[in-house]
């Protein structure tokens, strides 16, 4: 099987913290993958090396074969890898529909000066996202006036409408009320697998890695611990004493 | 409902006026020119972006319609003012290209050292811009006729009118659009715009330069209707000038740009009548009493009454008509 994104022996050190140190992990296409560890193993640094927003000291990270390294966000993005953030980035003066129209227009590269953002013809399709993320109930509201469990899926609902090939969310339940997360990941899977998309995830509740996720890495102290199907990683030993912590 | 009614009748009255008292039109020509500036100040700051330095694009419309004039025998305003755009345009690229990778008081400062530089460069080339004296443009022709002053002045008012009607109207339907949106988006979240696949800095890029074109337009009309083109245009408190009224008038809306430019320009002509040199204390007092008790601008007053009225909706506005927190989420994000 061709891996989507290939990371080949990563390294990359902040001050004296090792984050990644000769790292390499495959994501493949209608995987989701979990990625879990310790606060500040460097679970976060990947997405962001993946994203473009780091570079690393060594290694290489390829996206359908092709190197991205070097790479803007905003490029990177264009190839078909979208992120959501731990901390939802929304453009919060505006409404939850203006939001998801601007990533829209942008996917559609949709920028004639004089058609109104409300009118142009990816509008349905940025509603059925809303839809599918269970937002549509509060698509006239301003971002800023929304709960945080909304607010994490608004800001999915704004990767998926740029139509990515992978996406990769940085802990999508966390700040989220527990009961509210089974609901709201239920919703996040099943709209991905409606749309097609492979996704990464880096998670702390193992609860929900071994319930949505079919693969697995453990990060820890700037290495790959171990990987595999949930089943296998989440009982060995070695991963429940140094990561879950039972 | 600015533009489906307000525009209109605004409109309606601005075409009758000439033509049903006199004294109105050379006070207003003066409006509609300074208000184009106006309209390009506010279209940054849909982007949150303050530009203190933009009287160096009104003064290279100006300048440039002065040396189109003067080198055309007989001089024709439609090649000076095409011109003018087209200088501002390409001043607005030069400049932009630099500015836009600044934001807030870095943004407006280099845009003011900017315009500084160019005032020296008007006031020091003296033989080429007159220097401090200006630069004294005869009367062009408009459309290959010769006029007599009052025939000029009537037609330039009408010609003004039209250029702001049609620049009020694109930059609504801009700002409206994906790409406005988008400029907007920049004032809240450009590290969401970057990870949409777009560039926060081409975007704001694209609005300095239509800000930089409405500058030198305005600029342009200005010098066509005074027939003079002084390195004062591009000094620092004229900069401020357009900022000042763009805040009178409401920066939510393009209509602040209009409200703003008829109240400073009335209030200026009213107060130097009654009070001499001494017409900015009351503009001053203008202006602290709309950040005290109207921070929307006089456009925000506006849609005020109508919601107290309950005759209406709304409209939102960036910082009038809606109450947003505030936040960006990158603050929300170092609080958490």
């Amino acid at each position: 099987m061709t891996a989507l994104i290939s990371a080949k022996d990563l390294a990359i050190s902040f001050g004296g913290v090792i984050a990644a140190e000769g790292v390499s992990l495959d994501v493949f296409e209608d995987d989701h993958l979990a990625i879990i560890g310790p606060n500040g193993a460097g679970k976060t640094t990947f997405l962001n090396i993946c994203t473009g927003y780091l570079k690393p000291s060594a290694g290489s990270v390829t996206f359908q074969g092709r190197s991205i390294l070097g790479s803007s966000p905003r490029a990177i993005t264009r190839m078909g890898i979208a992120r959501a953030f731990q901390i939802p980035q929304l453009f919060t003066e505006q409404t939850v529909l203006e939001n998801m129209l601007i990533a829209a227009a942008s996917q559609a590269r949709r920028f004639a000066p004089f058609t109104p953002l409300m009118q142009i013809p990816e509008r349905k399709e940025a509603e059925h996202i809303l839809e599918l993320v269970g937002c549509d109930d509060v698509s006239d509201r301003p971002a800023s006036e929304l709960p945080e469990g909304k607010r994490k899926l608004v800001d999915i609902a704004l990767a998926l409408a740029l139509k990515p090939k992978v996406l990769l969310m940085d802990e999508p339940t966390s700040g989220v009320a527990s009961s509210e997360k089974f609901d709201i990941m239920d919703t996040l899977i099943g709209a991905l697998r409606e749309q097609q998309v492979t996704s990464v995830f880096v998670e702390h509740d193992m609860e929900m890695v071994s319930r949505y996720a079919n693969r697995v890495a453990v990060w820890n102290a700037g290495h790959i611990q171990s990987q595999g199907t949930p089943e296998d990683v989440l009982q060995d030993p070695e991963v429940v004493r140094t990561v879950i912590g039972v | 409902m600015l533009m489906r009614i307000v525009l209109p009748v605004v409109v309606l009255v601005a075409i009758v006026l000439p033509l049903a008292t006199s004294g109105w039109d050379a006070f207003l020509t003066l409006v509609w020119a300074k208000a184009l500036p106006v309209l390009g100040i506010i279209l940054l700051l849909q982007a949150g972006q303050v530009s203190f330095g933009h009287a160096m694009f009104f003064a290279t419309g100006a300048y440039t319609a002065g040396f189109v004039i003067r080198a055309i025998p007989g001089g024709e305003i439609v090649i000076a003012l095409a011109a003018a755009i087209g200088a501002s345009v390409v001043a607005g690229l030069l400049v932009g290209v630099f500015v836009v990778r600044y934001r807030y008081i870095f943004f407006a400062m280099f845009n003011l050292a900017f315009s500084m530089v160019f005032y020296s460069l008007l006031e020091k080339f003296i033989h080429i811009t007159g220097g401090s004296d200006g630069l004294s443009i005869p009367r062009p022709e408009i459309l290959g006729q010769a006029m007599e002053r009052s025939e000029y002045e009537f037609v330039l008012y009408y010609l003004a009118l039209a250029l702001l009607v049609i620049c009020l109207y694109g930059v609504h339907r801009f700002l409206d659009s994906p790409l406005g949106h988008t400029l907007k988006a920049i004032k809240t979240n450009e590290t969401r715009i970057e990870y949409l696949g777009l560039s926060p800095r081409r975007v704001l890029l694209i609005a300095y330069i239509i800000s930089a074109f409405l500058a030198g337009l305005g600029g342009a009309l200005v010098a066509v209707f005074q027939g003079i083109a002084t390195p004062e245009y591009a000094y620092w408190v004229r900069s401020g000038e357009f900022v000042f009224v763009a805040i009178l008038g409401g920066t939510g809306n393009v209509f602040g740009a209009l409200a703003g430019s008829f109240v400073y320009e009335y209030i200026r002509v009213t107060a130097t009548a009654y009070v001499g040199d001494t017409w900015q204390l009351t503009l001053g007092l203008v202006l602290l009493v709309i950040i005290l008790f109207a921070p929307s601008g006089l456009v925000g007053v506006l849609n005020d009454i109508r919601g107290y009225l309950g005759k209406g909706r709304r409209e939102p506005t960036p910082s009038g008509g809606k109450q947003p927190s505030g936040k960006t989420e990158k603050q929300r994000g170092e609080e958490q």
